[in-house]
C-alpha cells in the first residue's frame, strides 16, 4: 500500500522528477508538456455539490482504482487535509496539484506516481483530474501515456459519459474530450522585444489561451508562459493536439527569430543584460521571487545562446521551482515572511552561483539555440 | 470615478478587469478581488474566462425549461443552476439540456463529441442493461408459465454473465 503520511513528501522532493531532471537542449524553449483529463464517476454528485460523506466515498473508490494501475505502483498518496500549508504550496509550485485543490477541505486527495509524471487529483472540480507531465515538447508521448492510464482506470471505474456531450464534467467548458493540453514555454526574446501581446492575440484567435506560469496574471515573471487549448467539445483529442502542436511550433519559430533579431540589432546589449543577471545572482543579498525568476530566465537564455555550458540548464530549471516561496520555506524548515524569504532566496542563489561558469561571449554564430 | 465598475458576480466594486478574445469575439469581465480569487483568476492552471462568461451567456437565448424542472437524481433546480453555474451531478446534463445546449456553441468549436469513448464503461453498461431486461423477462415468463421461453432466457442470462467475466470458468 502507498504511504499516506505527509513525511513521504520529503521523499517526493528528493526524488528525480520529470520536471526538474531533464534540462537538455530539447527543453530550451518548451520546458514541458502537460495534458489533463477530467473524469467523473457515474451516479455521484460532482465534488462541489456532494456531501462530505459522498466525497469520502469517491476518494476511497478512486484511490482503490488508482492503486491497481501498474503506472501508479508505489505512488505517493496524500489526503489534502493531512498536508500542512507549506506542503500544499510545494505541490502547487511543482504543478502536481492546483490551487483549488490545495484550498479544499474534506475528502480531497492526490496520487502522484513515483517519477512525478502522473498526478491524479481527487475531488477537485471533478471527481478525477488526471495529469501527465513530460519534459520538452512531447504532445504525442504525453497523450499516449495519459490515454493508456485513462483506459486502464476505466476498467475499474464507470465514467459519466454521453454520446453527444462526451465526458460529463462539473463545468460545461470542459465537456467533450474534457482534455486540457498545455505547454510551458520560455519566451524571453518575445518579451524583451515587446511582441508577446501580439502573440497572445494571435494565439487567442486560434482558440488557444496564453497564461502566465506562476499566477501573476498576464505578467509572467521569468518570461514563462503556459499555452493551452480553450475548447474541448467538437473535436477529437488528436485534432486538438495537432492544432496545439502547430501553434506551439510556430511560437518556437517566432521566439528563435526574435532572438536572432535581438542579436543582430545589438548583441552587446543582450550580452550585457545576461552578464548583469549573472552578477546579481552571484552577489545580491535580497531577491524577490519575481526578480529571481527574471534573472534566472536571462541565464537560461544565456545557456541557449551558448554563453554558458548547455548542461547548466537543469540547474536553472530546478532553481525556477526551488526559489518559489513554498520550497524556500520548506528548505528553511519553517514559515517566514516575505522579507526573510528574500534574504533566504538570495543566499541560496549566491551559493548555487558561486561556482557557476562565467559567461563566455564567442565572436561568431551565437544564435545556436534549440 | 463617480460610478465605478461593479463585480459581475457579486456587485462589489470591481478591481480585476479581464479581456479575452475567443473565436474573434472580445469578452470582458469585471470582478472584485474576492471573486477573482474564488474563480481562480490568479491560478494559471484553473482559470478560464469562459467559465465566467457562462453566467452571462445563460440568460437571453436559452429557452427556460418548464417550471418545476429538477434534476431527477439530486433535485437541483434551474434557479440554482443560474446561481451556482457548474452543474451538480452528471445526470443534470439531461435535465437541463435546454439551458446547456445554447451555451455550448459559443463555448466550444462544436456541439457534438467526436473524441475518445470509454468503451469498457459503455460495454459494461449495455451488458448490465441487457441483464436487467432479461431478468425481468425471466420473471415474467415463469409467472405466465411459458417454461420454454424461461429456459431460453436463462441461457441468455448465463451468456451475458459470461461476457461480464470472460475469464471465469
Amino acid at each position: 500500500m502507498p504511504r499516506e503520511d505527509a513525511t513521504s513528501l520529503a521523499a517526493l522532493l528528493s526524488a528525480p522528477s520529470e520536471l526538474t531532471d531533464p534540462g537538455s537542449s530539447k527543453t530550451a524553449i518548451v520546458l514541458m508538456t502537460r495534458i489533463r483529463l477530467a473524469r467523473n464517476v457515474v451516479g455521484h454528485s460532482f465534488p462541489g455539490w456532494a456531501k462530505p460523506a459522498q466525497r469520502e466515498e469517491i476518494l476511497a473508490s478512486c484511490r482503490e482504482a488508482v492503486a491497481r494501475l501498474p503506472q501508479m505502483k508505489r505512488c505517493f498518496n496524500f489526503a489534502v487535509s493531512d498536508l500542512g500549508e507549506l506542503e500544499r504550496q510545494i505541490l502547487v509550485e511543482r504543478h502536481l496539484i492546483s490551487r483549488e485543490l490545495s484550498g479544499s477541505k474534506g475528502g480531497a486527495g492526490v496520487l502522484i506516481s513515483r517519477d512525478q509524471a502522473f498526478s491524479l487529483m481527487v475531488n477537485e472540480e471533478d471527481h478525477l483530474r488526471i495529469q501527465v507531465l513530460r519534459s520538452g515538447l512531447n504532445l504525442k508521448r504525453a497523450w499516449t501515456a495519459i490515454n493508456d492510464l485513462d483506459s486502464a482506470l476505466e476498467e475499474h471505474l464507470d465514467f459519466a459519459f454521453s454520446p453527444t456531450l462526451g465526458y460529463l464534467t462539473a463545468c460545461p467548458t470542459n465537456l467533450g474530450t474534457a482534455m486540457r493540453a498545455s505547454a510551458m514555454m520560455h519566451l524571453p526574446a518575445l518579451v524583451i522585444s515587446n511582441q508577446m501581446e501580439k502573440v497572445v492575440r494571435a494565439v487567442n484567435q486560434l482558440g488557444m489561451v496564453v497564461r502566465g506560469l506562476f499566477g501573476e496574471g498576464s505578467d509572467a515573471s521569468g518570461s514563462i508562459f503556459q499555452i493551452s487549448n480553450q475548447t474541448t467539445l467538437g473535436e477529437a483529442e488528436e485534432v486538438i493536439l495537432k492544432r496545439l502542436g502547430s501553434v506551439l511550433q510556430s511560437i518556437v519559430e517566432h521566439e528563435l527569430n526574435a532572438r536572432a533579431r535581438l542579436l543582430e540589432a545589438d548583441a552587446g546589449k543582450l550580452h550585457d543584460k545576461i552578464g548583469r543577471a549573472y552578477g546579481i545572482l552571484q552577489n545580491s543579498h535580497l531577491l524577490t521571487s519575481g526578480e529571481a525568476m527574471n534573472l534566472l530566465s536571462l541565464l537560461r537564455l544565456g545557456i541557449d545562446l551558448g554563453l554558458f555550458p548547455d548542461d547548466q540548464r537543469s540547474l536553472i530549471d530546478r532553481l525556477l521551482i526551488e526559489a518559489q516561496p513554498g520550497h524556500l520555506q520548506h528548505a528553511h524548515r519553517g514559515e517566514c515572511d516575505a522579507a526573510q524569504r528574500d534574504v533566504l532566496r538570495a543566499a541560496r542563489l549566491r551559493a548555487e552561483f558561486a561556482s557557476f561558469p562565467r559567461p563566455e561571449v564567442r565572436p561568431a554564430n551565437p544564435g545556436a539555440a534549440a | 470615478m463617480a460610478n465605478p465598475l461593479k463585480c459581475d458576480l457579486c456587485s462589489k466594486p470591481a478591481t480585476v478587469h479581464l479581456t479575452q478574445i475567443v473565436n474573434n469575439k472580445v469578452h470582458k469581465v469585471d470582478l472584485c478581488e474576492a471573486c477573482a480569487q474564488a474563480k481562480g483568476v490568479t491560478d494559471p492552471g484553473g482559470f478560464s474566462l469562459a467559465d465566467l462568461l457562462l453566467k452571462a451567456s445563460l440568460t437571453p437565448d436559452a429557452t427556460p425549461p418548464a417550471p418545476g424542472t429538477r434534476c431527477p437524481r439530486c433535485g437541483y433546480t434551474p434557479v440554482e443552476f443560474k446561481k451556482h453555474g457548474p452543474l451538480g451531478c452528471p445526470a443534470r446534463y439531461d435535465a437541463f439540456a435546454t439551458l446547456v445546449e445554447p451555451m455550448l456553441a459559443n463555448m466550444h468549436s462544436g456541439v457534438t463529441h467526436t473524441g475518445k469513448v470509454p468503451a469498457r464503461s459503455l460495454q459494461r453498461k449495455s451488458l448490465y442493461d441487457r441483464l436487467t431486461k432479461l431478468e425481468l423477462d425471466l420473471t415474467e415468463a415463469i409467472k405466465s408459465e411459458r417454461y420454454e421461453d424461461a429456459a431460453r432466457t436463462r441461457d441468455e442470462i448465463n451468456q451475458v454473465k459470461q461476457a461480464f467475466h470472460p475469464d471465469a470458468p
